[in-house]
Protein backbone atom coordinates (compact mmCIF):
# COMPACT_ATOMS: atom_id res chain seq x y z
CA UNK A 1 0.00 0.00 0.00
CA UNK A 2 1.69 3.60 -1.22
CA UNK A 3 0.17 4.77 2.58
CA UNK A 4 2.43 2.94 4.70
CA UNK A 5 5.68 4.00 2.24
CA UNK A 6 7.48 5.92 4.57
CA UNK A 7 9.79 8.02 1.92
CA UNK A 8 6.77 10.05 1.50
CA UNK A 9 5.96 11.01 5.24
CA UNK A 10 8.60 13.72 5.11
CA UNK A 11 6.98 15.53 2.07
CA UNK A 12 3.04 14.65 3.04
CA UNK A 13 3.75 16.76 6.32
CA UNK A 14 5.74 19.66 5.47
CA UNK A 15 3.09 20.20 2.95
CA UNK A 16 0.38 19.22 4.97
CA UNK A 17 1.78 21.98 7.62
CA UNK A 18 2.22 24.85 4.78
CA UNK A 19 -1.34 23.81 3.38
CA UNK A 20 -2.80 24.02 6.55
CA UNK A 21 -0.99 26.98 7.83
CA UNK A 22 -2.39 29.18 4.97
CA UNK A 23 -5.56 27.56 5.12
CA UNK A 24 -6.02 28.68 8.78
CA UNK A 25 -5.47 32.32 7.37
CA UNK A 26 -8.08 31.65 4.17
CA UNK A 27 -9.98 31.30 6.78
CA UNK A 28 -9.49 33.64 9.64
CA UNK A 29 -8.30 36.73 8.22
CA UNK A 30 -10.69 35.95 5.16
CA UNK A 31 -13.82 34.00 5.06
CA UNK A 32 -14.51 34.86 8.79
CA UNK A 33 -14.33 38.47 9.27
CA UNK A 34 -16.49 38.96 5.79
CA UNK A 35 -19.27 36.21 6.75
CA UNK A 36 -19.28 37.39 9.96
CA UNK A 37 -19.98 41.19 8.49
CA UNK A 38 -22.33 39.99 6.16
CA UNK A 39 -24.59 38.25 9.22
CA UNK A 40 -23.76 41.22 11.99
CA UNK A 41 -25.03 43.71 9.27
CA UNK A 42 -28.15 41.74 8.43
CA UNK A 43 -28.38 41.17 12.39
CA UNK A 44 -28.45 44.49 13.07
CA UNK A 45 -30.62 45.46 9.92
CA UNK A 46 -33.45 43.52 11.68
CA UNK A 47 -32.54 44.36 15.03
CA UNK A 48 -32.79 48.43 13.72
CA UNK A 49 -36.15 47.30 12.15
CA UNK A 50 -37.37 46.01 15.09
CA UNK A 51 -36.35 48.85 17.12
CA UNK A 52 -38.27 51.18 15.06
CA UNK A 53 -41.57 49.69 14.79
CA UNK A 54 -41.10 49.29 18.82
CA UNK A 55 -40.48 52.86 18.70
CA UNK A 56 -43.41 53.82 16.27
CA UNK A 57 -45.75 51.01 18.18
CA UNK A 58 -44.80 53.85 21.49
CA UNK A 59 -45.64 56.42 19.54
CA UNK A 60 -48.60 54.96 18.32
CA UNK A 61 -50.10 54.43 22.50
CA UNK A 62 -49.22 57.66 23.09
CA UNK A 63 -51.27 59.10 20.44
CA UNK A 64 -54.13 57.08 21.74
CA UNK A 65 -53.25 57.69 24.87
CA UNK A 66 -53.77 61.36 23.99
CA UNK A 67 -56.94 60.95 22.31
CA UNK A 68 -58.80 59.06 25.13
CA UNK A 69 -57.75 61.31 27.22
CA UNK A 70 -58.94 64.41 25.23
CA UNK A 71 -61.57 62.40 24.92
CA UNK A 72 -62.36 61.72 27.99
CA UNK A 73 -62.04 65.80 29.10
CA UNK A 74 -64.53 66.42 26.16
CA UNK A 75 -66.98 64.16 27.73
CA UNK A 76 -66.47 65.25 31.01
CA UNK A 77 -66.75 68.87 29.96
CA UNK A 78 -70.01 68.62 27.75
CA UNK A 79 -71.53 66.75 31.19
CA UNK A 80 -70.33 69.41 32.98
CA UNK A 81 -72.09 72.01 30.55
CA UNK A 82 -75.33 70.00 30.10
CA UNK A 83 -75.70 69.72 33.70
CA UNK A 84 -75.30 73.54 33.98
CA UNK A 85 -77.87 74.27 31.03
CA UNK A 86 -80.50 71.68 32.76
CA UNK A 87 -79.73 72.93 36.09
CA UNK A 88 -80.14 76.99 34.96
CA UNK A 89 -83.58 75.83 32.98
CA UNK A 90 -85.00 74.25 36.28
CA UNK A 91 -84.37 76.96 38.23
CA UNK A 92 -86.00 79.43 35.55
CA UNK A 93 -88.72 77.09 35.18
CA UNK A 94 -89.09 76.85 39.00
CA UNK A 95 -88.70 80.67 39.81
CA UNK A 96 -91.91 81.09 36.78
CA UNK A 97 -93.77 78.29 38.25
CA UNK A 98 -93.39 80.00 42.11
CA UNK A 99 -94.26 83.46 40.36
CA UNK A 100 -97.48 81.59 38.70
CA UNK A 101 -98.49 79.79 41.75
CA UNK A 102 -98.06 83.15 43.94
CA UNK A 103 -100.18 85.26 41.81
CA UNK A 104 -103.02 82.40 40.97
CA UNK A 105 -103.31 82.08 45.37
CA UNK A 106 -103.57 85.93 45.03
CA UNK A 107 -106.01 85.68 42.58
CA UNK A 108 -107.66 82.89 44.21
CA UNK A 109 -107.77 84.40 47.90
CA UNK A 110 -109.22 88.09 46.14
CA UNK A 111 -112.12 85.93 44.31
CA UNK A 112 -112.73 83.89 47.18
CA UNK A 113 -112.83 87.47 49.63
CA UNK A 114 -115.21 88.71 46.67
CA UNK A 115 -117.42 85.67 46.60
CA UNK A 116 -117.70 86.00 50.56
CA UNK A 117 -118.51 89.74 50.74
CA UNK A 118 -120.94 89.11 47.89
CA UNK A 119 -122.16 86.26 49.41
CA UNK A 120 -122.92 88.14 53.14
CA UNK A 121 -124.33 90.83 51.19
CA UNK A 122 -125.88 88.79 49.39
CA UNK A 123 -127.73 87.56 53.38
CA UNK A 124 -127.44 90.77 54.64
CA UNK A 125 -130.61 91.73 52.06
CA UNK A 126 -132.30 88.76 53.05
CA UNK A 127 -132.50 89.31 56.00
CA UNK A 128 -133.59 93.00 55.46
CA UNK A 129 -135.68 91.85 53.35
CA UNK A 130 -137.32 88.98 55.24
CA UNK A 131 -137.50 91.17 58.38
CA UNK A 132 -139.48 93.49 56.66
CA UNK A 133 -141.50 90.83 54.50
CA UNK A 134 -142.40 89.22 57.61
CA UNK A 135 -143.09 92.51 59.60
CA UNK A 136 -145.25 93.44 56.61
CA UNK A 137 -147.42 90.29 56.02
CA UNK A 138 -147.61 90.30 59.97
CA UNK A 139 -149.02 93.95 59.94
CA UNK A 140 -151.28 92.76 57.22
CA UNK A 141 -152.80 89.82 58.33
CA UNK A 142 -152.84 90.80 62.17
CA UNK A 143 -152.38 94.44 62.33
CA UNK A 144 -150.29 94.18 65.26
CA UNK A 145 -146.30 95.72 64.92
CA UNK A 146 -144.18 93.43 66.25
CA UNK A 147 -141.15 94.06 68.10
CA UNK A 148 -138.53 94.47 65.75
CA UNK A 149 -135.93 92.63 67.58
CA UNK A 150 -138.40 89.93 68.04
CA UNK A 151 -138.73 89.39 64.35
CA UNK A 152 -135.33 89.55 63.54
CA UNK A 153 -134.60 86.53 65.87
CA UNK A 154 -137.20 84.87 64.11
CA UNK A 155 -136.11 85.35 60.59
CA UNK A 156 -131.99 84.48 62.26
CA UNK A 157 -133.88 81.36 63.08
CA UNK A 158 -135.26 80.67 59.90
CA UNK A 159 -132.06 81.43 57.97
CA UNK A 160 -130.01 79.56 60.02
CA UNK A 161 -132.71 76.26 59.51
CA UNK A 162 -132.05 77.38 55.80
CA UNK A 163 -128.49 76.98 55.53
CA UNK B 1 0.32 6.23 -16.53
CA UNK B 2 -1.18 4.44 -18.88
CA UNK B 3 0.13 1.05 -19.14
CA UNK B 4 1.38 1.23 -15.42
CA UNK B 5 -0.47 -0.99 -12.94
CA UNK B 6 -4.25 -0.47 -13.17
CA UNK B 7 -4.51 -2.12 -9.52
CA UNK B 8 -7.17 -0.60 -7.17
CA UNK B 9 -3.81 1.18 -4.84
CA UNK B 10 -2.64 2.90 -7.85
CA UNK B 11 -4.83 5.53 -7.44
CA UNK B 12 -2.96 6.18 -3.65
CA UNK B 13 0.24 6.63 -5.45
CA UNK B 14 2.39 10.04 -4.17
CA UNK B 15 3.72 11.28 -7.35
CA UNK B 16 6.37 13.97 -6.93
CA UNK B 17 5.85 16.74 -9.23
CA UNK B 18 8.41 19.06 -8.09
CA UNK B 19 11.08 18.09 -6.64
CA UNK B 20 12.31 19.71 -3.13
CA UNK B 21 14.98 18.92 -0.78
CA UNK B 22 14.81 20.46 2.68
CA UNK B 23 17.82 19.77 4.90
CA UNK B 24 18.26 16.24 3.60
CA UNK B 25 14.60 15.73 3.83
CA UNK B 26 12.44 15.02 0.92
CA UNK B 27 9.81 17.15 0.71
CA UNK B 28 8.80 17.12 -3.04
CA UNK B 29 6.00 18.97 -4.04
CA UNK B 30 3.62 16.17 -4.75
CA UNK B 31 0.30 15.69 -6.05
CA UNK B 32 -0.74 15.18 -2.53
CA UNK B 33 0.46 18.36 -2.12
CA UNK B 34 -1.45 20.34 -5.42
CA UNK B 35 -4.42 18.84 -4.10
CA UNK B 36 -3.79 20.54 -0.63
CA UNK B 37 -3.00 23.70 -2.71
CA UNK B 38 -6.60 22.95 -4.87
CA UNK B 39 -8.61 22.54 -1.09
CA UNK B 40 -6.82 26.04 -0.09
CA UNK B 41 -7.68 27.75 -3.38
CA UNK B 42 -11.29 25.52 -3.50
CA UNK B 43 -11.57 27.74 -0.32
CA UNK B 44 -10.27 31.19 -1.47
CA UNK B 45 -12.83 30.91 -4.09
CA UNK B 46 -15.82 29.69 -2.49
CA UNK B 47 -15.78 32.49 -0.05
CA UNK B 48 -14.86 35.28 -2.15
CA UNK B 49 -17.35 34.58 -4.75
CA UNK B 50 -20.01 34.33 -1.95
CA UNK B 51 -19.19 37.52 -0.11
CA UNK B 52 -18.37 39.20 -3.73
CA UNK B 53 -21.82 41.20 -3.66
CA UNK B 54 -22.55 41.23 -0.23
CA UNK B 55 -26.35 41.30 -0.33
CA UNK B 56 -29.02 41.63 2.69
CA UNK B 57 -31.15 38.68 0.73
CA UNK B 58 -28.33 36.39 0.06
CA UNK B 59 -27.96 34.67 -3.23
CA UNK B 60 -26.86 31.07 -3.88
CA UNK B 61 -23.60 31.09 -3.32
CA UNK B 62 -23.37 33.54 -0.64
CA UNK B 63 -25.90 31.14 1.10
CA UNK B 64 -23.37 28.68 0.81
CA UNK B 65 -21.00 30.10 2.47
CA UNK B 66 -23.32 31.84 5.30
CA UNK B 67 -24.50 28.17 6.08
CA UNK B 68 -21.33 26.66 6.24
CA UNK B 69 -19.91 29.12 8.62
CA UNK B 70 -23.33 29.05 10.79
CA UNK B 71 -22.92 25.35 10.79
CA UNK B 72 -19.47 25.02 11.86
CA UNK B 73 -19.94 27.78 14.71
CA UNK B 74 -23.26 26.48 15.54
CA UNK B 75 -21.01 23.27 16.19
CA UNK B 76 -18.46 25.10 18.20
CA UNK B 77 -20.96 26.93 20.28
CA UNK B 78 -22.83 23.97 20.53
CA UNK B 79 -20.40 21.41 22.12
CA UNK B 80 -17.86 23.77 23.61
CA UNK B 81 -19.54 26.86 24.64
CA UNK B 82 -19.04 30.30 24.18
CA UNK B 83 -15.38 29.85 25.19
CA UNK B 84 -14.61 27.55 22.92
CA UNK B 85 -15.38 30.29 19.68
CA UNK B 86 -11.63 30.84 20.42
CA UNK B 87 -10.90 28.07 18.30
CA UNK B 88 -13.76 28.29 15.74
CA UNK B 89 -11.22 29.39 13.23
CA UNK B 90 -8.82 26.50 13.46
CA UNK B 91 -11.78 24.13 13.80
CA UNK B 92 -13.33 26.20 10.90
CA UNK B 93 -10.15 25.31 9.04
CA UNK B 94 -10.11 21.83 10.00
CA UNK B 95 -13.57 21.48 8.58
CA UNK B 96 -13.05 22.88 5.47
CA UNK B 97 -9.76 21.24 4.89
CA UNK B 98 -11.07 17.83 5.69
CA UNK B 99 -14.00 18.41 3.36
CA UNK B 100 -11.97 20.07 0.18
CA UNK B 101 -9.76 17.00 0.69
CA UNK B 102 -12.43 14.19 0.43
CA UNK B 103 -15.10 15.92 -1.83
CA UNK B 104 -12.27 16.71 -4.65
CA UNK B 105 -10.67 13.32 -4.64
CA UNK B 106 -14.15 12.27 -5.62
CA UNK B 107 -13.20 13.60 -9.16
CA UNK B 108 -12.42 11.03 -12.07
CA UNK B 109 -8.24 11.42 -11.81
CA UNK B 110 -7.60 13.32 -8.89
CA UNK B 111 -5.59 12.10 -5.58
CA UNK B 112 -7.54 12.41 -2.07
CA UNK B 113 -5.04 13.25 0.50
CA UNK B 114 -7.05 12.47 3.20
CA UNK B 115 -6.85 8.45 2.24
CA UNK B 116 -2.95 8.64 3.58
CA UNK B 117 -3.24 7.79 7.11
CA UNK B 118 0.18 10.03 8.04
CA UNK B 119 -2.03 13.09 7.05
CA UNK B 120 -4.82 12.23 9.20
CA UNK B 121 -2.83 11.04 11.84
CA UNK B 122 -0.17 14.14 11.98
CA UNK B 123 -3.80 16.37 12.13
CA UNK B 124 -4.70 14.13 14.85
CA UNK B 125 -2.08 14.28 17.08
CA UNK B 126 -1.35 17.81 16.52
CA UNK B 127 -5.06 17.96 18.07
CA UNK B 128 -4.40 15.78 20.51
CA UNK B 129 -1.69 17.46 22.03
CA UNK B 130 -3.33 20.69 21.45
CA UNK B 131 -5.86 19.61 23.91
CA UNK B 132 -4.09 17.85 26.49
CA UNK B 133 -1.68 21.40 27.04
CA UNK B 134 -5.41 23.51 26.87
CA UNK B 135 -6.30 20.83 29.69
CA UNK B 136 -3.40 21.19 31.56
CA UNK B 137 -2.83 25.05 30.76
CA UNK B 138 -6.79 25.77 32.07
CA UNK B 139 -7.09 23.32 35.08
CA UNK B 140 -3.38 22.64 36.12
CA UNK B 141 -2.87 18.91 38.04
CA UNK B 142 -6.78 18.78 38.44
CA UNK B 143 -7.49 18.29 34.50
CA UNK B 144 -6.73 14.43 35.51
CA UNK B 145 -9.76 14.34 36.96
CA UNK B 146 -11.29 13.93 33.40
CA UNK B 147 -10.14 10.43 34.18
CA UNK B 148 -12.18 9.65 36.88
CA UNK B 149 -16.15 11.19 37.15
CA UNK B 150 -17.00 12.84 39.92
CA UNK B 151 -19.15 10.38 42.07
CA UNK B 152 -17.39 7.13 40.90
CA UNK B 153 -17.49 4.56 43.86
CA UNK B 154 -14.10 3.64 44.71
CA UNK B 155 -14.13 -0.13 43.15
CA UNK B 156 -15.33 1.04 40.01
CA UNK B 157 -13.02 3.66 39.72
CA UNK B 158 -9.94 0.85 39.56
CA UNK B 159 -11.58 -0.52 36.50
CA UNK B 160 -12.88 2.74 35.59
CA UNK B 161 -9.61 5.12 35.56
CA UNK B 162 -7.35 2.47 33.03
CA UNK B 163 -10.55 2.28 30.97
CA UNK B 164 -10.84 6.25 30.26
CA UNK B 165 -6.77 6.55 30.42
CA UNK B 166 -6.54 3.87 27.36
CA UNK B 167 -9.55 5.86 25.84
CA UNK B 168 -7.88 9.14 25.92
CA UNK B 169 -4.60 7.51 24.32
CA UNK B 170 -6.77 5.75 21.84
CA UNK B 171 -8.65 9.25 20.69
CA UNK B 172 -5.86 10.37 18.62
CA UNK B 173 -5.87 7.11 16.24
CA UNK B 174 -9.59 6.29 16.04
CA UNK B 175 -10.07 10.11 14.93
CA UNK B 176 -7.13 9.14 12.03
CA UNK B 177 -8.13 5.60 11.46
CA UNK B 178 -11.73 6.54 10.70
CA UNK B 179 -11.17 9.53 8.17
CA UNK B 180 -8.03 6.97 6.53
CA UNK B 181 -10.20 3.72 6.50
CA UNK B 182 -13.76 5.77 5.17
CA UNK B 183 -11.99 7.64 2.48
CA UNK B 184 -9.62 3.81 1.52
CA UNK B 185 -12.11 1.60 1.15
CA UNK B 186 -15.04 4.24 -0.53
CA UNK B 187 -12.06 4.77 -3.06
CA UNK B 188 -11.31 1.05 -3.48
CA UNK B 189 -14.63 0.00 -4.00
CA UNK B 190 -14.72 2.75 -6.53
CA UNK B 191 -12.35 1.33 -8.85
CA UNK B 192 -13.03 -1.84 -8.11
CA UNK B 193 -16.33 -1.57 -9.55
CA UNK B 194 -15.12 0.71 -12.20
CA UNK B 195 -12.85 -2.02 -13.00
CA UNK B 196 -16.29 -4.56 -13.51
CA UNK B 197 -17.67 -2.06 -15.98
CA UNK B 198 -14.51 -2.34 -17.95
CA UNK B 199 -14.08 -6.52 -17.85
CA UNK B 200 -18.13 -7.32 -18.29
CA UNK B 201 -18.65 -5.06 -21.60
CA UNK B 202 -21.21 -2.41 -23.07
CA UNK B 203 -23.85 -5.28 -21.89
CA UNK B 204 -23.57 -6.46 -19.20
CA UNK B 205 -21.36 -3.49 -17.91
CA UNK B 206 -24.18 -1.39 -17.30
CA UNK B 207 -25.32 -3.32 -13.88
CA UNK B 208 -21.44 -2.07 -12.19
CA UNK B 209 -22.16 1.20 -13.74
CA UNK B 210 -25.08 2.10 -12.34
CA UNK B 211 -23.29 0.37 -9.06
CA UNK B 212 -21.04 3.15 -9.36
CA UNK B 213 -23.41 5.77 -9.77
CA UNK B 214 -25.01 4.63 -6.18
CA UNK B 215 -21.59 4.49 -4.83
CA UNK B 216 -20.41 7.81 -5.92
CA UNK B 217 -23.36 9.50 -4.64
CA UNK B 218 -22.55 7.42 -1.24
CA UNK B 219 -19.21 8.67 -1.38
CA UNK B 220 -20.23 12.00 -1.89
CA UNK B 221 -22.25 11.74 1.94
CA UNK B 222 -19.73 9.72 3.29
CA UNK B 223 -17.16 12.79 2.40
CA UNK B 224 -19.00 15.12 3.80
CA UNK B 225 -20.25 13.50 7.21
CA UNK B 226 -16.40 12.33 7.69
CA UNK B 227 -15.37 15.67 7.41
CA UNK B 228 -18.23 16.83 9.74
CA UNK B 229 -17.24 13.83 11.94
CA UNK B 230 -13.56 15.10 12.47
CA UNK B 231 -14.47 18.53 13.35
CA UNK B 232 -17.38 17.40 15.67
CA UNK B 233 -15.07 14.70 17.61
CA UNK B 234 -12.14 17.86 17.92
CA UNK B 235 -14.81 20.07 19.22
CA UNK B 236 -16.19 17.31 22.05
CA UNK B 237 -12.14 16.89 22.92
CA UNK B 238 -11.36 20.66 22.96
CA UNK B 239 -14.80 20.82 25.18
CA UNK B 240 -13.28 18.32 27.91
CA UNK B 241 -10.41 20.70 27.77
CA UNK B 242 -12.05 23.75 28.21
CA UNK B 243 -15.06 22.78 30.36
CA UNK B 244 -13.89 19.51 31.98
CA UNK B 245 -16.88 17.73 32.80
Amino acid sequence: MPQFDPATFASQIFWLVVSFLALYWVIAKFAIPRVGEILEQRARLIQDDLDRAAALKADTDAAIATYEKAMANARGQARDTLLAAVNAMKKVADDKTAAVNTEITKQIADAEASIAKAKSEAMESIRTIATETAREAVSKLSGMALDATKIDGAVMAALKDAR
Amino acid sequence: MAGESHGPMEQFVIKPLINLQLGGANVSYTNSALFMTLAILGTFALFWVATRHRTMVPSRWQSIAELTYEFVGGMVKDNVGHEGMAYFPFIFTLFMFILFGNVLGLMPYSFTFTSHIIVNASLALFIFVAVTIIGFARHGLHYFSLFCPPGTPLPVAFVLVPIEIMSYFIRPVSLSLRLFANMLAGHVLLKVLAGFVISLGVVFGIVPFAAVFGVTLLEMMVAVIQAYVFALLSCIYLNDAINLH
